[in-house]
């Protein structure tokens, strides 16, 4: 009879999920199955509330990166109104989004993945995280919490607090920037840009460690998904979503928000509250792209800020143009991360970001409104109807870990043919299935918005159906 | 001395407060040596241990899972903290709560799809027919409202219940 593993807790992810793993006589890995397991219905206990309510409604959704679903939301909501925001409004919110790339990124890589990376895949489980990291590498640790710190403070300095702020409104924010706060930021910046420089030479330093890792975490052709500007530039607040193919090449784009459904369609799973978006034109489920900063770093033609293209150019001498192993979305975090930094530097030293009108007033102008931001775990995209008095009629939200649904399960398969094999399960083992989600950095949180918590779980099941082991 | 044995739990919230546990910062560094953690996100172990000194519940009960979960949490902690507006009122989750549980599931799993229309059953926990705080299921021992609470009060609280003192959170912490 076969053999079903279940992983009950997929940990160190922001959610929950569950995976099992059947196996079939000869104890191989037949299927392997990624549950998500929460559903919290934002899409349908919104309807009739307020449109304008919706960035701070929304923000709840996820205390990871509140400032995503903000921004999203607001810019949905701009759309609504019909106006154009100030321009120091649009550079306020997309400095507050690159504090939040850094802060997300920093707990992904530091406080989430690196007791992976530096205390090893097979260390001891009980100490195999952020406690046992401050015990083992505290210099890593440090580094990682002061990078943290960086980004969530920087929130606050802006924002007036770190987790689920109320500055970023329909129409741009509430404040204006002063030139205390500019400048506190900018003391910050430089400790702030030493470790992500000393964080990439350590992760570099450890490229060669990871043979099995790097070939077998999700190594597979599927197209990619990021947001670029007009000259193919990394964006993170505002531009147009590309879709490339496994090689490069380009295969669509989504040139205004609105026209989103024409490029994504979603499918219901029957056994995870995480629906599965695809490409559109390809179909179900041969239309699987992923986000995130992989796809990002794909998609994008150079990042446009001098440090981090330098780091890019270096990327892709390693791995390729277009790379396809997700193991390397560790590396691709920390790129990005330089990014967010030089890019926050060149925002402060814009003048027009201090300028005092940062808000647009109106009301509904129109009846529908999307908006779409690249979340720091990929596309985020917010679409709102409304009647005319501005009551929300219908939402539709398509988060970044919902677009790598499909690819995470196909890595967890993936990792599971590798490293699982039938009669025992070896703890590192069912450590690497769930690292390999932890690659994706999901934002379960985000994706259980509509759909579910993710217990991250784990159980080995037989052919006829019983539990052999469970995790 | 031996680690106070410390467990954190995410039901149905944002991890908004566990953001806001980890924005502790360099005050983490502090305590790693007086707790273990022993089970929550941040940590790997599978199973809610027995013994556990103090559990942070984050989040309204909402699933069937939930409630399991929190059952167990009670039964093998000795002081449970309600941490958080969703852990103490339900809050943003119990938004849902006048909408019938397969109307709600309906409108994402059959109307907002284009392809294989239906419900969710394989392997997901069936959700409870409302979102509900979690002293209507178990009994609570402090409440500990904010959305989140900030970093400082989370500080201060774990530093008031490893010394053996009960917290005095009056007009220090407010909803939202």
């Amino acid at each position: 009879m076969g053999t079903t593993i279940r992983i009950h807790h997929v940990t160190r992810i922001e959610g929950h999920a569950r995976i099992d793993i059947h196996l079939n006589e000869q104890g191989q890995v037949a299927s392997t199955q990624f549950h998500v397991t929460q559903v919290r219905g934002f899409e349908k206990f919104t309807e009739g509330r307020p449109f304008y309510e919706m960035p701070a409604v929304t923000a709840r959704i996820c205390g990871i990166c509140p400032v995503s679903h903000l921004l999203a939301s607001a810019k949905a909501c701009d759309a609504i109104m019909a106006v154009q925001i100030p321009e120091a409004a649009r550079l306020l919110r997309e400095l507050l989004h690159c504090a939040q790339f850094v802060q997300s990124h920093a707990l992904s890589f530091f406080h989430l993945s690196a007791p992976d990376l530096l205390l090893g895949f097979d260390s001891g489980p009980e100490a195999r995280n952020v406690l046992g990291l401050i015990e083992k590498h505290p210099e890593a640790a440090r580094d990682g919490i002061a990078l943290r710190r960086f980004g969530q403070q920087a929130i606050e300095r802006l924002a007036g607090e770190r987790v689920h702020p109320a500055w970023v409104v329909p129409g741009g924010v509430n404040k204006p920037l002063s030139v205390d706060t500019r400048d506190l930021i900018l003391a910050d910046l430089p400790l702030a840009h030493s470790i992500l420089r000393r964080t990439l030479r350590l992760f570099k330093s450890m490229l060669d460690s990871f043979p099995e890792e790097s070939e077998a975490f999700g190594n597979m052709p599927t197209m990619h998904a990021g947001l670029t500007d007009a000259d193919g530039r990394l964006q993170i607040y505002d531009g147009m979503v590309r879709f490339i193919d496994a090689d490069g090449k380009p295969a669509g784009r989504i040139a205004r928000p609105l026209e989103y459904s024409k490029w994504i369609g979603e499918a219901a799973l029957p056994d995870s509250y995480l629906k599965a978006p695809y490409f559109k034109p390809r179909g179900y489920p041969d239309g699987i792209y992923r986000v995130g900063p992989l796809a990002r770093l794909n998609v994008a033609e150079t990042c446009g800020t001098s440090e981090a293209d330098r780091e890019l150019l270096e990327y892709r001498q390693r791995l390729g143009r277009v790379v396809n192993r997700s193991f390397f979305y560790h590396y691709a975090r920390l790129i990005e991360a330089l990014y967010a930094l030089e890019r926050m530097e060149e925002l402060l030293h814009m003048p027009e970001i201090l300028d005092r009108h940062v808000r647009a007033e109106a009301g509904v102008n129109a009846l529908e409104g999307a908006g779409i931001i690249e979340a720091p775990r990929g596309v985020l995209i917010h679409h709102y109807r409304v009647d005319e008095r501005g009551a929300i009629t219908g939402a539709n939200l398509i988060v970044a870990t919902g677009h790598n649904n499909l690819a995470i399960s196909r890595s967890i398969q993936q990792v599971a043919e590798r490293f699982v094999e039938g009669g025992s399960i070896r703890e590192g083992a069912l450590n690497r299935v769930s690292a390999v989600v932890r690659a994706y950095d999901p934002c379960l949180s985000c994706s259980t918005h509509a759909f579910g918590r993710p217990a991250f779980r784990l159980r080995l099941i037989g052919p006829a159906g019983a539990v052999l082991d469970e995790r | 001395m031996s680690k106070a044995r410390i467990a954190t739990v995410w039901l149905d919230g944002c991890s908004g407060c566990h953001m806001s546990l980890l924005d502790l910062d360099e005050a983490l560094i502090d305590l790693a040596p007086k707790v273990e953690i022993v089970y929550g996100p941040l940590v790997d172990a599978q199973e809610f241990p027995e013994a556990v000194d103090v559990t942070l519940v984050e989040g309204a009960v909402s699933s069937q899972d939930d409630l399991r979960l929190a059952q167990t949490v009670r039964a093998r902690s000795r002081l449970v903290v309600a941490l958080g507006d969703c852990a103490v009122t339900a809050n943003v989750p119990s938004m849902r709560n006048q909408i019938p549980t397969k109307t709600l599931l309906e409108r994402i799993y059959v109307d907002g799809v284009n392809v294989n229309h239906r419900v969710p059953t394989d392997g997901v926990p069936p959700l409870l027919r409302q979102a509900c705080p979690l002293h209507e299921v178990i009994r609570v021992d402090l409440h500990v409202p904010g959305c989140p609470p900030p970093a400082a009060i989370i500080g201060y609280v774990l530093g008031e219940l490893l010394a053996g003192r009960k917290p005095e959170l009056a007009g220090k912490v407010k909803f939202g």
